[in-house]
């Protein structure tokens, strides 16, 4: 089915107009973040050059690789360990089912409904009392299980045919070998979705990192993107801005890397 | 011997469920119950309940024109924020959805804000709406009319918050409906084509309807995640001009957290959970209703 040409035109500038807006201010931050401050005051759409100052300031003024550092530790051990543990759940919700397996699996779905920011005066004192505030521990090990995560992963897991799980019973595979030969690998986009998204997720993170983290030693970029503007905004937006910039890239590069992958998946769950 | 083979399902299964059951009942199950006994204690400095009060604290919230100002705030956040974000996400879906040259390169743009954080973004905007240097009030000076203060104004300032909060969700909500469009069987249009439907025939007839569980899914998503927003409101207004833009999640962050009131704040904790809970429910009643599944 071939497009006219002028609705063909029409798309494009629908598209384009879009775009604009979209990216509109990310782009003005990325110019901004070349700027000197005589510059921001006198309104500039384009810097005179494309000098990296405000990056070296940016890192001069702030902890900034040791909070990047922090935020890729705890993004990765966070998506690691969600994985891990919401596959096993899944596992045992489509091919280890009990009595009674079903209500569990409803009582880990109804946690959806309960909003982390409801919890998170006992979750504050709680690890405050085990003394982890400023470890990596409070900043991973809450986000560990995930309704959703187990129920995305559950999902997929059900397209795996039982026949293959009798079969290899049968022939004398255990439960975990084939949990981690067989499952893992076959249902490899929705790990990699989930992984994904918890990586995002963790990444971005603001609240908790802000209340279990009271000096530099586990503290997260957002929390320093935080700090740069509260400290420098007055005087110096190009300094924020390419904060912003170097606090942004890895997710923005994580996103473009896998956006099929995490479109396909994420509706998967939430529709099926 | 019998019963331990029978129940081997059973052993094995609650060691591969052990970790999520002892994680949900530390980090969800057991807080949750917490932050409910707290709600009806005074706390001391150290958050631990010293005085019962009853339901005291609910009356006390529910009295205070602070709380019932959050509240109100909160509400109108949600309505400017969540219907007018799933739309412009769907049209931009609809649109990226065509078979054209590039249009992998649209695609990015359009998901891109969901890699941006909370924080960046509104670090990105705070300098937006800048009074003196922002883009905006240089737009407005450029065609010639009054500058406006974005943040500073009580009048506004809910109104840019939810404006950068629109702006944060479009990358996730087009991200899924444009998953739920792809999802759609490609012949269902082109029988509709030799039938003689046009354009926006076929948009009303067959995008939507078949649209509609993932229509669904994104507006109950937003409509939570929006009652729990809280970065933007702390990098851009701190709750302020006169409590405007205080949301419940701030608020809850303040009584908690920088008035040491964890029994108040707690009260306040269960009525976010209460709205949310109905919002989930009512949604699930009345609109699973109109949604019309393939």
């Amino acid at each position: 089915m071939k497009m006219p040409l002028s609705q063909k035109v029409l798309f494009y500038i629908l598209l384009t107009i879009f775009a604009v807006l979209v990216f509109f201010p990310v782009a003005y931050a990325f110019l901004i973040s070349f700027m000197t401050p005589q510059e921001v005051l006198m309104g500039n759409i384009l810097p005179r050059s494309f000098s990296f100052g405000n990056y070296e300031q940016a890192f001069e003024r702030l902890p900034l690789l040791r909070y990047l550092l922090n935020s890729f530790v705890v993004s990765t051990i966070v998506m690691a360990g969600q994985v891990l543990v919401c596959a096993m759940a899944a596992y045992v919700f489509v091919f280890l089912p009990f009595r009674g397996s079903n209500l569990i699996f409803f009582l880990f779905i109804s946690t959806m409904m309960i909003p982390w920011e409801a919890t998170m005066i006992p979750n504050f004192l709680l690890v405050q009392g085990f003394g982890w505030t400023n470890t990596y521990m409070a900043l991973t090990l809450p986000f560990f299980a995930s309704a959703f995560g187990t129920f995305l992963l559950r999902q997929h897991f059900l397209t795996i045919p039982y026949e293959l799980y009798e079969a290899a019973q049968i022939g004398g595979v255990g439960k975990l070998k084939f949990f981690w030969k067989v499952v893992l690998p076959m249902s490899k986009t929705s790990v990699i979705t989930l992984g994904a998204y918890s990586f995002l997720t963790t990444w971005n993170m603001y609240l908790w990192p802000l209340l279990t983290t009271t000096n530099d030693t586990v503290r997260t970029v957002q929390i320093g993107i935080r700090q740069l503007q509260s400290n420098e905004s007055a005087t110096d937006w190009g300094v924020v801005m390419a904060g912003v910039m170097i606090i942004i890239l890895p997710t923005l590069i994580l996103l473009f890397l896998g956006q099929k992958q995490l479109q396909k998946g994420l509706t998967q769950g939430a529709i099926k | 011997m019998k019963l331990w083979k029978r129940s081997v399902n059973v052993r094995v299964g609650l060691l591969y469920l052990l970790p999520s059951i002892i994680l949900f009942s530390m980090f969800v199950f057991y807080p949750m119950a917490k932050t409910i006994y707290l709600s009806f204690f005074l706390t001391n400095q150290n958050g631990l309940p010293v005085y019962f009060n009853g339901i005291e604290n609910y009356t006390y919230i529910f009295s205070s024109d602070e709380f019932r100002n959050s509240m109100k705030a909160t509400l109108l956040f949600v309505i400017y924020t969540v219907p007018v974000s799933v739309l412009i996400a769907l049209i931009m879906a609809i649109l990226a959805n065509e078979k054209l040259k590039g249009i992998g390169f649209y695609r990015t743009i359009f998901s891109s804000t969901m890699g941006i954080s909370v924080a960046a973004s509104a670090v990105v905007w705070l300098f937006l709406f800048h009074p003196s240097v922002g883009a905006f009030n240089n737009i407005l000076k450029a065609i010639n009319l009054p500058a406006v203060q974005w943040l500073l104004d009580p009048e506004w300032a809910l109104l840019s918050v939810s404006l950068t909060t629109i702006w944060m969700n479009i990358g996730f909500n087009f991200l899924v409906i444009l998953g739920g469009l792809q999802n759609i069987d490609e012949s269902l249009y082109e029988s509709a084509t030799i039938d003689g439907a046009g354009y926006f025939t076929k948009l009303r007839r067959i995008t939507i309807p078949l649209l509609s569980p993932t229509l669904f899914f994104i507006i109950t998503i937003s409509l939570i995640n929006t009652f729990q927003s809280f970065g933007q409101i702390d990098i851009l207004t701190k709750g302020g001009p006169i409590q405007s833009t205080n949301l419940v999640v701030y608020s809850i962050y303040k009584e908690a957290f920088v008035n040491y009131q964890f029994g108040t704040a707690s009260a306040q904790a269960i009525v976010l959970f209460a709205v949310v809970l109905i919002v989930t429910i009512l949604q699930f009643k009345f609109g699973e209703r109109k949604v019309h599944y393939q």
